[in-house]
């Protein structure tokens, strides 16, 4: 009797499940199971895809200096883009929580429109290298240098620029996921919290806020890691492809190279499982510490 | 139950420190929205202030000559304009409707209820969110092919639908519930498809609302590249991509496309966010 109880229950969880993962399965699960094999490939996409077992990987790490150079500069972005970004989203999601509720509306908006179109190849014509560059002829309006810098192309600075611009656009759905986290915040909590004697916004962060927003919290660093570890695009098309000297060559911008210029499917796919395998682990941690801190 | 109002009874605001933090975020703010006041000030800008030394941070003159010319460019195409209009207003729509419906159930019945398999599904929705490949689309494609679904508006749609993202911003919102609500309305005599509208989702509107804004602005922005060939089925994305993509030249016109194509996204962000903002978590759904 019980039995049959729990199998009527849990048909009809798949029964709600289903309109959602028939979909999820044909048009995600599906690509990508079978996109797993073509790593282990010599695929160009006219002919088809020949086994060729690790060579891909033993090639990656053994033979292509560029690919260590761009794990190298994705170390470096995905700090900045993901630890860096992470902490700014939640201080700013929180900062925003204090206002009022047209300056929450009007804050939101503002430091989330970036990621809303794709305004970012206005960031070409600020740091454009002429002295028609809005940064070039501010630095040189004020006399800090005399002629300007080139920002896209000079290897110096290229990353850096890269950097900014995507500093600018990771304010993404991270922050508007813990924005809605604080809003679900229950009052009387912080309420209660005022009569048990926490005595400012800081104590009230740690003791109350921080532990009921765990949830916000995972979903956010699952977007950070995401879009840190994957930054390319943007990059490719703010400093060019190839950026200069490599400097701003990510492994996504890797992948991109074999696979779209060259069309080495199966050498870009073990790009790829490289970084997913990366992301995973680094999820993992993340999701340790949030676990362990936010209790 | 009698509401009280004790909103002020938080611990320990001090007006200085709050008019800090407003100073604080509004030159944040400043700097991250020069951008796109750069953005919008070019797309009204006339072509000859476009080059002047030192570059202006204003026009005096400012004109829709950009505009004219996007729509100009656009009329161009074998297909009127409005039919792309009617494409990405039929995918925007049908995506976000889908998926707030579609994922609500699946989030719910995911976070709250333990079944065989749940575990397993929760841990391919996250593997599903970090595995990016460069195959996927090709694999799509095939996929696509294959249901003969290829050179149609469902080509666009479909696949965007069962969004992991949403899926997991959903869950991991509602597996705050706690489980003594949804115990107590089973008793009741609750079925789980009334729970997840009547009780759990009513509690969800950030949430929700925040979905909403995510699946619109992916939908609206939503390329229909590879998979659409005939022009009666793209979508404006593409189109205006054609347009803004000529190079510094014609940076006006680019600029125009890109403030053309911002302004949907802003609003029903805005709507969306007054939404979020007027909820205020009650005591009733907590222990």
């Amino acid at each position: 009797m019980k039995k049959k109880k729990s199998f009527r229950k849990d048909m009809e969880c798949y029964l709600m499940l289903a309109p959602f993962m028939i979909l999820f399965v044909i048009f995600t699960v599906v690509p990508v199971l079978m996109s797993v094999p073509v790593g282990f490939t010599d695929f160009n996409m006219v002919q088809s895809p020949e086994f060729t077992g690790l060579s891909n990987y033993i090639a990656l790490f053994f033979s292509d200096k560029v690919f260590i150079k761009s794990i190298k500069v994705t170390v470096v972005f995905a700090f900045f883009t993901g630890p860096v970004s992470f902490a700014l989203c939640f201080m700013l999601a929180w900062l925003i929580n204090e206002m009022s509720s047209k300056l929450k509306t009007l804050f939101t908006l503002i430091f989330y429109i970036p990621s809303m179109a794709n305004v970012y190849s206005v960031w070409k014509i600020i740091f454009s290298g002429d002295i028609n560059g809005y940064i070039n002829s501010l630095l040189i309006n004020i006399g800090i240098i005399t002629s300007p810098i080139q920002w896209l192309t000079d290897g110096r600075y290229v990353l850096g620029t890269a950097i900014v611009v995507q500093l600018w656009l990771s304010l993404g759905a991270g922050f508007l996921a813990l924005r809605a986290g604080f809003q679900n915040i229950d009052r009387s909590m912080c309420e209660a919290g005022a009569i048990d004697g926490i005595k400012n916004r800081w104590q009230e962060l740690i003791y109350i806020i921080i532990p009921s927003m765990k949830p916000h919290l995972m979903f956010a660093s699952v977007m950070q890691i995401v879009s840190s570890f994957t930054a390319g695009t943007v990059i490719q098309n703010i400093v060019g492809f190839p950026s200069t000297d490599y400097k701003a060559h990510t492994v996504m911008t890797h992948a991109y190279d074999y696979g779209w210029v060259r069309y080495e499917m199966g050498y870009a796919s073990a790009i790829c499982m490289i970084l997913f395998i990366a992301m995973y682990a680094v999820n993992k941690v993340v999701n340790r510490v949030i676990e362990k801190y936010a209790d | 139950m009698k509401k009280i109002r004790t909103s002020h009874r938080r611990a320990g605001r001090k007006k200085g420190s709050t008019v800090l933090i407003f100073l604080f975020l509004a030159v944040l703010g400043l700097f991250m929205f020069f951008p796109v006041y750069l953005t919008v000030l070019m797309s009204v800008k006339p072509v000859e202030e476009l080059f002047v030394f030192p570059p202006k941070l204003y026009t005096l003159r400012p004109t829709l000559k950009n505009f004219q010319d996007m729509f100009e460019i656009m009329r161009q195409n074998r297909v009127p304009f409005s039919r792309y209009v009617f494409n990405s207003i039929t995918v925007t729509v049908s995506v976000t409707v889908l998926q707030c419906v579609f994922i609500s159930m699946a989030a719910f019945v995911l976070a709250k209820c333990k079944f065989r398999g749940s575990k397993m599904i929760n841990n391919i929705i996250v593997v599903s969110l970090l595995y990016q490949s460069n195959v996927i689309y090709i694999m799509q494609y095939m996929v696509l092919a294959k249901l003969n679904l290829i050179d149609s508006l469902l080509a666009v749609i479909l696949p965007s639908v069962a969004s992991p993202m949403g899926l997991f911003l959903m869950k991991q919102s509602i597996s705050q519930i706690p489980d003594s609500i949804i115990e107590s309305a089973k008793t009741d005599g609750a079925g789980l498809f009334r729970i997840c509208w009547q009780i759990v989702m009513p509690n969800q509107k950030p949430a929700l609302m925040t979905l909403i804004i995510f699946a619109f602005q992916s939908s609206w922005n939503m390329q229909s590249g590879a998979f659409v060939f005939h022009e009666q089925y793209k979508t404006l994305p593409t189109v205006v991509n054609q347009v803004s993509s000529a190079g510094l030249a014609r940076a006006g016109t680019a600029m125009a496309s890109a403030v053309f194509m911002l302004v949907p996204p802003v609003i029903v962000f805005t709507l969306a966010q007054k939404h979020i903002i007027a909820t205020m978590a009650h005591s009733g759904i907590k222990n």
